[in-house]
């Protein structure tokens, strides 16, 4: 469906053909433009949306942030079960616009799934999670057990 | 002889990295009255959009909100690269009636067609 050109009207004298090669430039400068994080989680082909996710960690707290443009905060489902933090959740193909026709589609909708395990033991009644922009940020807060501590040494 | 060295952390020359951009995945609808066009730009509101039309050449530019986590990083995939894409807009669209609209990573643009190009029926007398 990407392939297929608007007709338009030839000017006397224009090779009507340039059309299909700006269409394979657009898609090589978008496989450059690509970060290449997003080429090695796979092609979009396979239907299989895996949004970007970022852990952190400190002392206090192990943070995980992730990519997910367009959604509503009540399709967002995340879950904690041990040991690992699961989110996932259902982008369902919203038809605003109607009578139309596609002329591109690069975005993907459906469900996804993403699942990483944490460096350490989280207080589970004190996660909390936001979702601003686009961006989905949950903070988990360590447990007493799993914050590092300083252990005296004592010299006899 | 004392041979000159650079110092600790001087480089011989310095180029200013050129500045990287990622390309906003986009979904383009057309109807008889006009075009929608969805981008997917994460991370960034309205603050950071920069939306310029030159002639029919439509640039939007998206500058994430720079919110990287607090401590250490274990696991990084999110890229920091601001959104940049250019559009070649069909002549049809009135530039005068484009709106924007910001919400949660998307952008929607609405671009409608001038007047005297949507199909218009002729009444025969």
């Amino acid at each position: 469906m990407n392939n297929l050109v608007r007709w338009q009207r030839p000017v006397l004298g224009t090779w009507t053909g340039w059309g299909q090669l700006t269409d394979l430039r657009e898609e090589i400068d978008r496989l450059f433009e690509t970060p290449l994080a997003e080429l090695a989680r796979g092609s979009q082909l396979l239907s299989n949306w895996t949004p970007a996710v970022d852990v952190h960690e400190d002392k206090d707290n192990v943070y995980v942030k992730a990519e997910l443009p367009g959604m509503k905060k009540e399709e967002i489902e995340v879950t904690l079960h041990e040991g690992t933090l699961s989110i996932s959740g259902e982008r369902k193909v919203e038809n605003k616009v109607k009578n139309s026709e596609v002329y591109r589609a690069e975005r993907f909708f459906g469900r996804f799934q993403r699942t990483v395990g944490l460096p350490s033991a989280v207080a589970s009644d004190k996660v909390k999670a936001q979702y601003t922009d686009g961006i989905l940020t949950i903070t988990l807060p360590k447990t007493e057990e799993a914050k590092p501590k300083q252990i005296d040494v004592n010299v006899s | 002889m004392k041979l000159m060295t650079p110092k600790e952390g001087q480089t011989v020359a310095e180029r200013t990295k050129p500045q990287e951009f990622a390309a906003p995945e986009v979904n383009i609808f057309e109807t008889k009255d006009g075009y929608v066009l969805e981008a997917e730009m994460p991370g960034v509101n309205k603050s950071g959009l920069e939306i310029t039309l030159e002639g029919t050449e439509l640039t939007l530019v998206g500058h994430r909100t720079t919110q990287t986590l607090p401590g250490g990083p274990l696991f990084r995939e999110s890229s920091t690269a601001d959104f940049r894409r250019v559009f070649e807009l069909d002549p049809a669209i009135d530039a005068s009636k484009i709106a924007a609209k910001m919400e949660q990573g998307i952008l929607t643009l609405t671009l409608p067609k001038s007047e005297e190009v949507k199909p218009r029926r002729i009444t025969v007398d």
